[in-house]
């Protein structure tokens, strides 16, 4: 029969709240990164109940399959779509919101109220037995012998979701890449020669070294196609008249 | 305390994401609340598991973080051909059919 010892107990009623707190936090903070740090800070929650469960095995595979894997990419894509994008909190279809706190409580205090009633019929018995050879080789045990069927079928799974993603990901060109040589006789026979020799690097050395800010020319002129197309089409592009150097300081003050 | 105090979490955490679903817009979120909800389905199988005395509990665990892994790859890959197109991560947009 098991018996839980007081610091599991402990470890559960100090991070089970936090658990709980951080998935509520998810639903009502605004950007999406914040979202996914939160879900991160659940899934180490979980990982460590899975550990003192005597999951050792899946514990650690919950941090590095979650914690690591998929939540890398949730944060990779959501660096793809843009980091900035917040989500508006404002309701799109009239009366959603309260219907679902609604549905949602109703369906947790069922979940509450019929875990709290139910009886196995027999108490906790407890993984000692089941893991007397240890976690590892006794799940090994089971998955290469009972479940050996699923498992490869879960392989197959893996490869066709592989393949999924690369044909999703993949996309055609609907005309030829420019060559080398097209490109150079293009940008001779173009409009203006001022861009013959390669087009000037952004930033302004010394006063503001970013690749937000267009090069000033020479003559003190800024030279927008330093810039590159995609921060111009964001609107993410400073003016660099701001960093011009209008008289240069001499001045040494010494700093403390 | 007793091991059902786990199912309670679960419990709580499958209902959170539920509500993620339905009241989030932007589609990544969303994503990552039916994550919440495998995740608390995977802590109610440990958990039984650990109240039978038997590992087939933590198989089938194993088994759901694998597809899962395969559903965010197969459903980031879709949002993301969907950015593409539309510009845009918010599930509300992609109405083009109802029109």
């Amino acid at each position: 029969m098991l018996t839980i010892q007081t610091p599991e107990a402990i470890m559960f009623w100090f991070l089970a709240p936090l658990a709980v707190i951080a998935a509520l936090g998810m639903l009502l903070v605004k950007k999406a990164v914040h979202s996914a740090l939160l879900l991160a800070w659940v899934m180490i929650t979980l990982a460590i109940f899975y550990i003192a469960e005597d999951a050792l095995f899946l514990g650690i595979v919950q941090i590095v399959v979650y914690t690591g894997a998929v939540m890398m990419l949730f944060l990779f894509i959501l660096m793809l779509v843009g980091v900035d994008a917040s989500d508006s909190l404002t309701e799109t279809i009239p009366g959603l919101r309260p219907i679902a706190i609604t549905a949602a409580l109703g369906f947790g205090g069922l979940l509450v109220s019929l875990i709290g009633r139910a009886t196995l019929g027999h108490g906790a018995f407890g993984l000692t037995q089941a893991n007397s050879a240890g976690n590892v080789q006794e799940l090994a045990k089971l998955l290469f012998s009972t479940y050996v069927w699923p498992f490869e079928v879960v392989s197959a799974l893996l490869i066709t979701a592989a393949l999924g993603a690369m044909v999703l990901a993949h996309h055609q060109r609907t005309i030829a890449r420019p060559t080398q040589r097209e490109q150079a006789i293009a940008r001779f026979r173009g409009v203006s020669l001022g861009s013959a020799a390669g087009l000037p690097n952004p930033g302004v050395y010394a006063r503001h070294n970013a690749v937000d800010v267009p090069a000033l020319l020479p003559d003190g002129s800024a030279a927008p196609n330093s810039i590159s197309a995609t921060l111009k089409a964001r609107g993410d592009m400073l003016d660099s008249a701001q960093f011009e150097l209008g008289e240069v300081d001499n001045t040494v003050t010494e700093e403390k | 305390m007793n091991p059902y105090n786990y199912l309670y979490v679960a419990g709580l955490l499958f209902t959170i994401g539920a509500v993620g679903v339905v009241v989030r817009r932007n589609a990544i979120v969303v994503f990552m609340c039916v994550e919440l909800m495998l995740n608390a389905a995977n802590l109610t199988l440990v958990t039984f598991a650990r109240i039978n005395g038997t590992l087939d509990g933590q198989v089938v665990a194993f088994f759901t973080m694998v597809v899962a892994a395969c559903e965010v790859v197969v459903g980031l890959a879709i949002i993301v051909t969907i950015y593409r197109t539309r510009r845009s991560a918010s599930i509300d947009d992609a109405s083009l059919l109802k029109r």
